[in-house]
């Protein structure tokens, strides 16, 4: 048994607050362990005792990981190190995503007395929120709020912006904003040491090294390397099509200020959809409803018609799809998102999947109605049409398949679909209309209802039956008070999950009262 | 061929007296095997001392050099076995694997091991995966120990003190001729640090030349009724043998003050989180020299009565620090007060909680609570009395989305379960089992799929009771490490047995993957040392099975569905096998990607697929990520007023694998899918096609865009 006689005399405080306490929160196959590994060389190279430890085991796979590093104070050689960060004891905290900086404070890293937050200011969506039909993106600003209040001192920049740019992955970008903050006390050539001797894509990690660096040294210059929003171009095209669009743009000029701009970008998607024709069909409704509207409420009904009603004209056929992805501008946005040189050939495989259902619905509308109506010929049209179908967009076969398609814009209108869209639309801004005389917060929020229509096929049909749903649900709230927050809580409810048993849940309680 | 190569690291284990090793625990762990002469190493994967199969596996020439067998086990029973070894001959052994599940699957073999005793030191080095970032039930690797009687090491988590406790461990269980379990816990195994090196050792007597000179003893058979002598040898021999080694060599330590009115007694695991607690009380300084006295039990199994007793006498109260439960250790101590007629009072659980992973606030809290009943004087004002709440911290419980783990960009796994979604989508809700591995993430969102997992390779016969009957026919997914860990006697043989009339999928990705890519039976690369290449689906045939189905591209989502559809209706009342191939896209990609590049600098021609969405034909409902939840598909926000919901979008993490493009045929989702095939060094001819071509469709666009109004790329 050993036995030590020498024993220090209490010392009141914490002792081991000289220890430089750093944690890494990041995703699985970010190079959380790489970026632990440089940290410690640098440590280590500079005469410090350092430890580092990680929960590796299936965090790897894209889960939420840890890693933990310390390092001694100068002179001390022997210090007893923890295995594990704890709350309200940890000086730097390098957060690989901006949620992962929001767990870190949750779990109580982040103490305003003592820790440098440095975060990316990215996101890597979780499933959870990726898989909501509506918008369940997190909100990654009441983070950065928290952020300001929760560190000592918070610094952010687009880190994987600044790593990808330059080839890297954000562990380097990462290391280069440790480097910059000066949390650690160490030189950036001791830094950049660390990258050389791990000897692996030396090259590119300094460059995403020196950018993070940048981000933090120079915190402006950085932001205004970003995109800037691109500015709205002319429509091109015959002389007579721009003049009518101009006289378009007139009417728009006429329509109340603060429903302009929706109007405006409703405008253009209606018209690149169809015609001007259509477009002034599109102003027809906008203005019938503005003639109706409350200046008193900002348009809001107006604006709300000019976003759903441009959305609803312009809806998703095959003739669209066939346009989109035939347009010039298309293959120029492919070549640049996949970083394609002028050496370099480029093959498009469209993935493409018809059924009776489209078939039908692109038919003069009397002829496809009876297809339509008809087993028998549903089923033989599924038999020649129903299969997966892989076009070469790339090649001539399968582009003039998609040209022709898209050539069908003028025959548009006499088709089933067509059809059956106009009476969808003019049905349910018939209800708008019924309601807003009595109750202008409902007739918004069925206008908003919108929404839940999209997809193709079944997705589609799926989002009908929600929209059909939320509709009659709002004719059991209608005369209440409150029916315009009801139909708004529905809404939300059926945005929630694909089946729809959230919506299924509030329309339970609504009938629960309303019945 | 393992996910993480050490070849580089290897090169340390060389070392030799007078050197400082620089790594990690594994390493160290590793390294110390070496330098204690030890004859064979085996074991089986599994976080987390799966690195220490891949060092194993990486070092296999420098083991061969010092005459030193390494074997690959086919299960932690078989790695146990392999210790069979050390009962006759006086070679040490050793074999890892995770607690606590690789302790159940080894059960059988070390309660035999430890009923026979040993010859030469036979040590087994457990991975406790136990707390935060684990990926089992949370139970104790103790309870073996107790149960079986075997010894078991826990030391402090340093590099020196772990190399020391492999050294001591081998040397007491040849003093004791018993086995001995080696604990190292998750953060330990990761550990980085430093020790002094000795030279490595080849072991005295090798396996080579133990099988030339076979030994048998009949009295090491457990038999009756040498098994009720073993029983005996055990209490009245073995036993008391390790407490002197115990005492004698001084294996437990002892830290601080010798006398005080309280005391710590810690498992040598926990000993780094007491001291910075400590630390943080004021109460031990950076180095760790303690104001409060610490017995440190680098060994937790046996207790020493004479030696605790000691630590003991004299002082009012001692608090156990001991993590898991139940508190084996506090209840064995307690036992020894009593008996000792002691007025110590003995604290534990109730500062400590029960359940769960001793975090840093934890243990503060612990060890502040017990010295504040107990020696208040000694704390620091602030803590016995603080003046100010500690600062709120904003509340992100509603903001932070969880984030479990899932699979990988490109994995060949998410397909099979995309087509188990639309064929319940078709048929309706199955009963449905999974089994360790990989796909065991299909039982978390996006996918849902499989209701239960009942331990490696057990996931078809966790259906046995639900065979036949019911409306629809029982599902069972397996992979292809439990297929050959247990699955193919424990779950198929079974299944033929017992003319189940149900559905097994087979999730053959080449490899162990979960645990980091290693080898298997049917692994398709070549090995140089191993015997890869045995096809799953001869195996089945082997045992009786009649239907099966191979499937050689998982991707094939419509494939996959339309085979599982017809195992789910088929007339054929026996076993259904579905065996589904594709090679895990983490190795892929690892083996392939310096080729490509290669070849690419090469000038060869090359084809780098990759998907894209048309983000203007895309009507954000999301429909595509509910069938996969690829971490490359993710979500963007359009500048576009018009749009309310974000519309998918892929990264330039895509590999290509083509789930999306299959599942949006195969669902007949929509049509915003593409896959964009860059061709890096395209042929003299295929350029001038492509030139021609691109010309005409740009005639053509041009055309359209005179007789239209075009808006650019707005939509």
């Amino acid at each position: 048994m050993t036995r030590m006689d020498s024993v220090t005399a209490p010392q009141g405080a914490d002792s081991a607050r000289a220890i430089t306490k750093l944690v890494i929160m990041a995703v699985g196959g970010q190079g959380g362990g790489v970026l632990t590994g440089w940290i410690e060389a640098v440590a280590r190279a500079a005469g410090r005792a350092v430890q580092a430890t990680s929960v590796a085991g299936v965090a790897q796979r894209t889960g939420a990981t840890i890693y933990y590093v310390e390092i001694a104070p100068e002179g001390v050689e022997h210090p007893v190190f923890s295995l594990a960060p704890a709350a309200g004891d940890v000086d730097i905290v390098i957060a690989a995503e901006m949620m992962e900086a929001g767990r870190a404070i949750q779990r109580g890293f982040v103490t305003p007395d003592r820790t440098v937050l440095i975060a990316s200011e990215h996101r890597a969506l979780a499933v959870s929120e990726k898989m909501v039909p509506g918008n369940g993106i997190a909100a990654a600003e009441e983070v950065m709020a928290a952020a300001e209040v929760a560190a000592r001192r918070f610094l952010s920049a687009d880190m994987e912006r600044l790593a990808v740019a330059k080839g890297s992955v954000i562990s380097a970008s990462l290391f280069g904003a440790l480097a910059g903050s000066g949390a650690l006390p160490f030189t950036r050539a001791e830094f950049e040491a660390a990258i050389h001797a791990s000897g692996k894509g030396v090259e590119a990690s300094l460059a995403a090294f020196a950018a993070g660096f940048e981000a933090m040294v120079n915190p402006t210059a950085s932001e205004n390397a970003q995109p800037s929003a691109p500015v709205e171009k002319a429509p091109t095209g015959p002389a007579r099509d721009q003049a009518a669009w101009q006289a378009l743009e007139r009417r728009v000029d006429a329509l109340p200020a603060t429903v302009q701009e929706m109007a405006r970008a409703g405008l253009r998607k209606v018209v690149a959809f169809q015609d001007c024709n259509y477009g002034a069909e599109y102003l027809d409704r906008l203005a019938a409803l503005a003639g109706r509207d409350d200046p008193a409420k900002g348009h809001a009904l107006t604006v709300e018609a000019a976003k759903h009603v441009a959305n609803a004209m312009a809806y998703d056929d095959v003739i669209r799809v066939a346009d989109r992805k035939t347009r010039a501008a298309r293959r120029a946005r492919i070549d640049a998102e996949m970083g394609r040189t002028q050496a370099q050939a480029m093959q498009v495989t469209e993935f493409l999947h018809p059924r009776a259902e489209e078939i039908a619905s692109m038919l003069p509308a009397g002829l496809g109605a009876r297809v339509q109506a008809s087993e028998a010929w549903m089923a033989r049209l599924d038999r020649w049409f129903n299969r997966g179908r892989r076009i070469r967009s790339d090649r001539l076969r399968g582009f003039l398949q998609l040209y022709l398609l898209a050539g069908l814009r003028g025959y548009r209108r006499r088709t089933l679909r067509h059809a059956q869209e106009q009476a969808h639309l003019a049905e349910w801004l018939r209800k708008v209309g019924e309601t807003l005389d009595g109750d202008y917060d409902l007739a918004v929020e069925l206008l908003r209802c919108r929404r839940l229509i999209k997809g193709y096929s079944d997705t589609h049909a799926r989002g009908l039956s929600k929209f059909d749903k939320v509709m009659a649900g709002a004719g059991l709230v209608a005369g209440r008070a409150d029916a315009a927050d009801w139909v708004r809580r529905l809404r939300e409810a059926a945005l929630q999950d694909e089946e729809g048993k959230a919506l299924d849940g509030a329309l339970e309680t609504i009938r629960s009262f309303a019945g | 061929m393992a996910e993480r190569s050490f070849k580089r690291e290897v090169q340390d284990l060389k070392l030799g007296a007078g050197e400082t090793f620089t790594g990690e625990g594994i390493l160290a762990i590793t390294k110390a095997l070496l330098e204690s002469g030890v004859g064979y190493v085996g074991g089986y994967q599994g976080a987390p001392i799966s690195h220490l199969m891949d060092v194993l596996a990486d070092a296999q020439e420098l083991l061969g050099e010092l005459d030193v067998r390494f074997e690959a086990n086919a299960s932690e029973a078989a790695a146990a076995a392999m210790l069979a070894a050390s009962v006759h001959y006086p070679i040490r052994g050793a074999v890892t694997f995770k607690g606590a599940v690789g302790v159940n699957v080894a059960s059988d073999a070390l309660a035999n091991l430890a009923s026979s005793g040993v010859t030469g030191g036979a040590l087994v080095i457990v991975g406790e995966d136990y707390g935060e970032g684990s990926s089992i039930m949370q139970e104790r690797s103790h309870a073996f120990a107790m149960k079986s009687q075997f010894w078991l090491l826990d030391p402090r988590p340093n590099l020196p003190s772990i190399v020391r406790a492999v050294k001591q461990g081998f040397a007491l269980s040849e003093a004791s001729n018993t086995p001995v379990m080696l604990m190292v816990r998750i953060r330990s195994c990761h550990v980085t640090g430093q020790f002094d090196c000795a030279d490595n050792v080849r072991p005295p007597l090798s396996v080579r030349e133990a099988l030339s000179d076979p030994r048998r003893d009949f009295a090491r058979v457990v038999l009756p009724p040498m098994s009720y002598q073993h029983e005996r040898d055990k209490v009245e021999n073995r036993w008391p043998a390790a407490e002197r080694f115990i005492i004698e060599q001084g294996l437990n330590e002892v830290f601080g003050p010798e006398i005080a009115p309280v005391g710590l007694v810690v498992q040598g695991g926990m000993y780094n989180g007491v001291i910075r607690a400590l630390q943080r009380l004021g109460l031990a300084d950076i180095e760790g020299r303690s104001a409060i006295p610490i017995y440190v039990l680098n060994v937790t199994y046996p207790l020493v009565g004479d030696e605790f007793l000691r630590f003991a006498a004299g002082k009012e109260a001692l608090l156990v620090v001991e993590e898991g439960q139940p508190e084996f250790i506090e209840q064995g101590l307690a036992a020894m007060l009593h008996r000792a007629g002691s007025s110590v009072r003995l604290h534990g659980k109730g500062l400590f909680p029960m359940a769960g992973e001793y975090t840093g606030q934890i243990m503060l809290d612990g060890i502040a609570g017990f010295l504040k009943d107990t020696v208040p004087q000694l704390l620091p004002g602030q803590v016995i009395a603080p003046n100010a709440l500690p600062p709120e911290k904003p509340d992100l419980s509603k903001t932070v989305p969880i984030r479990p783990p899932g699979f990988c960009t490109g994995c060949p796994e998410r397909p099979i379960f995309a087509a188990m979604k639309l064929v319940e989508q078709e048929l309706g809700k199955h009963q449905i089992t999974g089994d360790i591995g990989c796909h065991l993430f299909a039982a978390l969102p996006p996918f849902e799929i499989g209701g239960s997992t009942m331990g490696y390779g057990l996931g078809p016969a966790s259906n046995a009771a639900f065979d036949g009957g019911g409306a629809r026919r029982a599902v069972s997914f397996i992979g292809d490490g439990g297929f050959w860990h247990n699955g193919l006697s424990s779950s198929i043989g079974n299944m033929v047995f017992n003319r189940s009339d149900s559905v097994a999928i087979v999730v053959d990705n080449y490899y162990s993957a979960a645990t980091g890519g290693q080898d298997v039976l049917s692994s398709r690369a070549r090995n140089p040392s191993k015997a890869t290449g045995n096809p799953i689906s001869k195996a089945l045939e082997g045992v009786g099975v009649k239907w099966v189905r191979q499937i050689d591209r998982t991707y094939d989502v419509g494939h996959m569905r339309d085979t599982i559809r017809e195992a789910l209706t088929t007339d054929y009342d026996g076993p259904k096998l579905i065996v589904a191939s594709s090679e895990c896209m983490l190795n892929r990609q690892r083996r392939e990607k310096p080729l490509r590049a290669q070849a690419i600098r090469e000038g060869r021609r090359v084809e780098a697929p990759r998907f894209g969405v048309d983000e203007d034909i895309c009507t954000g409902d999301h429909a595509c990520i509910r069938l996969s939840g690829c971490p490359s598909l993710s979500l963007k926000t359009l500048d576009d007023p018009l749009r309310d919901d974000p519309v998918a979008s892929i990264d330039q993490t895509c590999v290509g694998c083509g789930n999306c493009g299959e599942v949006a045929d195969a669902a007949v989702l929509c049509p915003s899918f593409y896959r964009a095939d860059l061709v890096h060094n395209p042929g003299r001819w295929e350029a001038l096609l492509a030139g021609w071509r691109s010309r005409i469709i740009a005639w053509l666009q041009a055309r359209r865009a005179r007789r239209v109004l075009d808006f650019g790329d707005a939509a």
